[in-house]
């Protein structure tokens, strides 16, 4: 039987981990599909409404699935962390309701007429709702952001006695949501949600391209794959730097606020100065294979490069080591590979994004399979990335849950057994396995079967004769 | 500009916004056991369908609409959690596999017509087919289960009257996806529903008796509530109702009898709320006013929900109005 506090907290890493694929997909396909419906609705071109169909399915699928396991997050704080949510949830309840309100229903009521009354409303209709649907998922993430920036660096607070408990108090409602982390925040998610999509689209497409160009086998709408592939890659090449410039200058600020979570990141025992950035750290010795810079070591560090990072510009900055923090270290080894990964990714998607552009440029963007070959490996990496940046934060904020405040083994449901924890967590470890093959299927299915034909538009756009000889009449 | 130590020191405009919160969170209940509720009912009328077309039809009659209706139970959630926080925790923990099962429930209802889409061989869509059902009939079953259990103050998860009210739950949400349904389809397919609609009204009715009988005979603290005007009074209304409901079916006033069904349920939502408050929470002894948030939180989120509750209303609004009337031949959305 696992320990309830571990069991939630695996429950919990476990069910945001695949929750998190949903929101990205959905977040990062809004602005793409405002643009196809635009340009649908002002040229009547039909590759913009083949566009926007195929992709609106996929998205149809990810908001559907993205609903109930999101759901199962709220859910989550009051059963598995009812300490927390009774501690916090004046501060913290208040925006999980306004998501709700004032995102999630708009993007349901609208996604609604998106996906199926094409034919019932005008263009104008058409198009806002289009706009709807994006604003909703970009305004769920700010929700969703402003109460998670602000367990990272809690401000507008106060601490207060009540009923024998020391609970939060919210004193200044705009200080609170307009944390510091926020902005940050939410520039680095968004714009990661979109080049992900970006690498996903991009990564379908040059298959396309690659079976129709390189292996010369024909497909279906060739000019469809290689416009997909064209926007994918002028969005990839906006996006990609923007992350890496942004997220050098969200690692000061980490550095600022978080110092222990930063300390944990480069993963710095001993306050230091000139710290080295370790680009690899391996432990020698099997025990201190969870410490990535033990004595026994073989790295390969760029001399005063993370105090240059932490400062921005200097090499003999100080860096605060984990052993200064009264509190224990969050675990080390889990932040310092995931941050890891992380930024090496995002240089990955950079090079991508130049070499696409230089081949087409070049007038050759359609026949290098090299290029394509590294598309179509990259698809799914976006996410992998999302995923290693969240526990970068999560993880890294550990042992608090509330930075500085509550500690997360202090937030776990106090009637919990270990049993009934124990026995959700292989719930949703089976359950979520079958869901991931599921909607991994039907989004596969949708790929595979491509985007409607322009014979199939056009019957759409003046319905047959049928609706006369209704069958049930 | 309302200044924010103003907003701090009192309530907004001096309104009992306890109260008035409680009252909003069963009221979003409400709203999604009414909407969601018709999703639930067309899941379980499912299964009495045998023609593939006439299923079809049930499928597409709910597809604009049942991602929307969902999320009002995300919204009751978040507004349970941000007015009255110790009751979010100490309610879900306290139900905890509970919980989950609802969600397990929702999960199956949501996935399984997706999936039963996807390929045309008679054994996928047989098992997907009746997960569709399971999930229909689990939720509603399950949520009243819940329902029951926190008006009763319940430290266990199966309670007899957990039980037979998540039984009406059922009933209900079949009468419920019987009056949409007869909105959105023509023909035969409509004509044939209307038995199942007056069936699952009586049963409705029969298990409403039943509950109020086990809550009394099971809890003597509901006793005086369960005979308070308001509780009686609503006993009464759901009577009307459920004559107006068959008057309407009958007479083939498709509206009228979907609008009583709404009357139906919030009477039902109002059974519960009224004969709890003012207590929020049996088992532990908390009121209304213990369990309320401070005066700043409750104050911004009464501008918020004030602003925006309106427009969600507006939001409903144009989606069923895109997509009124019954779905045609040959238009699967």
């Amino acid at each position: 039987m696992v320990d309830p506090v571990i069991a939630s907290r695996l429950q919990f890493a476990l069910t945001t981990i695949v929750h998190i694929i949903f929101p990205v997909v959905s977040m990062g396909l809004a602005p793409f599909l405002v643009y196809f419906t635009w340009k649908e609705v002002r040229t009547g071109k039909a590759i913009y409404e083949q566009l926007r169909r195929f992709w609106t399915k996929i998205f149809a699928v990810s908001f559907a699935v993205g609903t109930v396991t999101g759901l199962v997050l709220e859910f989550e704080f009051g059963t598995n962390f009812a300490a927390f949510s009774t501690i916090a949830g004046e501060l913290f309840g208040g925006p999980l309701a306004l998501e709700g309100m004032m995102a999630f229903m708009l993007e349901a009521t609208f996604l609604g007429i998106f996906v199926f009354g094409r034919e019932r409303v005008s263009n104008l209709v058409y198009f806002v709702s289009s706009v709807a649907v994006g604003l909703g998922t970009w305004l769920s993430a700010t929700w969703i952001l402003i109460a998670n920036s602000w367990m990272q660096t809690p401000r507008g607070f106060e601490m207060v006695m009540e009923n024998g408990q020391s609970v939060v108090n919210l004193v200044d409602p705009i200080a609170a949501y307009l944390n510091p982390r926020f902005p940050w925040m939410f520039v680095h998610m968004q714009n990661a949600a979109v080049e992900s999509v970006a690498l996903l689209m991009a990564g379908i497409a040059a298959y396309y391209v690659f079976r129709h160009h390189v292996w010369e086998n024909p497909i279906q709408h060739p000019e469809f794959w290689e416009k997909t592939l064209k926007v994918a890659l002028v969005v990839l090449l906006i996006t990609a730097p923007i992350q890496a410039i942004q997220g050098d200058a969200y690692g000061r600020h980490v550095a600022d606020t978080q110092p222990q979570k930063f300390a944990a990141m480069e993963a710095v025992w001993e306050t230091e100065s000139y710290v080295p950035e370790y680009l690899i750290a391996v432990p020698t010795d099997l025990d201190s294979l969870f410490d990535p810079r033990a004595k026994e070591l073989f790295g390969i560090g760029i001399p005063g490069m993370a105090s240059w990072l932490a400062s921005g510009g200097n090499a003999e900055a100080t860096i605060r080591g984990l052993e200064s923090f009264s509190t224990e270290a969050p675990p080390v080894a889990i932040v310092f590979w995931a941050f890891r990964i992380m930024v090496a990714l995002g240089f990955w998607f950079i090079l991508l994004a130049l070499w696409g552009a230089y081949r087409w440029w070049r007038g050759e963007l359609l026949e290098d399979d090299l290029l394509h070959k590294a598309l179509m490996g990259s698809s799914l990496l976006g996410f992998l990335a999302v995923e290693v940046g969240w526990i970068v934060t999560e993880v890294g904020r550990q042992p608090w849950v509330i930075q500085g405040v509550l500690k997360t083994t202090d937030g776990v449901s106090p009637g919990l057994t270990g049993a009934e924890a124990t026995f959700t967590l292989a719930g949703f470890a089976g359950g979520y396995a079958l869901l991931l093959l599921l909607y991994t299927y039907v989004v596969v299915r949708l790929i595979r079967s491509g985007p409607p034909s322009r014979d199939e538009l056009a019957a759409v756009e003046s319905p047959a004769t049928e609706e006369a000889v209704s069958v049930d009449d | 500009m309302i200044e924010l130590a103003t907003l701090a020191s009192e309530p907004l405009f001096g309104l009992p916004l306890a109260e008035l919160w409680f009252a909003l969170v069963f009221f979003i209940f409400g709203t999604f056991l009414f909407l969601d509720g018709f999703d639930f009912g067309v899941g379980v009328l499912f299964a009495t369908r045998n023609s593939e077309h006439e299923k079809e039809r049930l499928l597409d009659a709910i597809g604009p609409f049942w991602d929307g209706n969902e999320v009002w139970l995300v919204v009751f959630g978040g507004a349970l959690f941000a007015a009255f926080p110790s009751i979010y925790a100490n309610l879900f923990s306290r139900h905890y596999l509970l919980m989950f099962a609802i969600l397990a429930a929702l999960g199956l209802r949501g996935l399984a017509p997706e999936m039963y889409e996807q390929r045309d061989d008679a054994t996928w869509k047989t098992w997907w087919g009746r997960a569709f059902v399971v999930g229909s009939l689990a939720t509603p079953f399950l949520i009243g289960l819940f329902a029951a259990n926190w008006l009763l103050g319940a430290t266990t998860i199966v309670t007899l009257p957990g039980i037979v009210v998540g039984l009406a739950v059922v009933a209900l949400t079949v009468v419920d996806g019987v009056a949409f349904l007869r909105l959105k389809t023509r023909g035969e397919l409509r004509e044939s529903l209307a038995t199942d609609g007056y069936r699952a009204l009586a049963a409705y009715l029969a298990l409403v008796v039943i509950a109020i009988g086990a809550l009394y005979a099971t809890t003597p603290g509901l006793r005086s509530a369960l005979l308070s005007p308001l509780v009686v009074g609503l006993v009464v209304v759901t009577l009307v109702l459920a004559g107006g409901y068959a008057l309407a079916t009958a007479r083939d006033r498709y509206y009228l009898a979907f609008v009583a069904v709404a009357g139906l349920v919030f009477s039902l939502v109002g059974v519960v709320a009224g004969s709890m408050y003012p207590l929020i929470d049996r088992a532990s002894g908390l009121t209304v006013q213990d369990a309320i948030v401070s005066t700043l939180p409750l104050n911004v989120m009464t501008i918020g929900a004030g602003l925006l509750l309106p427009l969600i209303f507006v939001y409903f609004g144009v989606l069923y109005s895109v997509f009124s009337g019954p779905i045609e031949a040959g238009e699967s959305y």
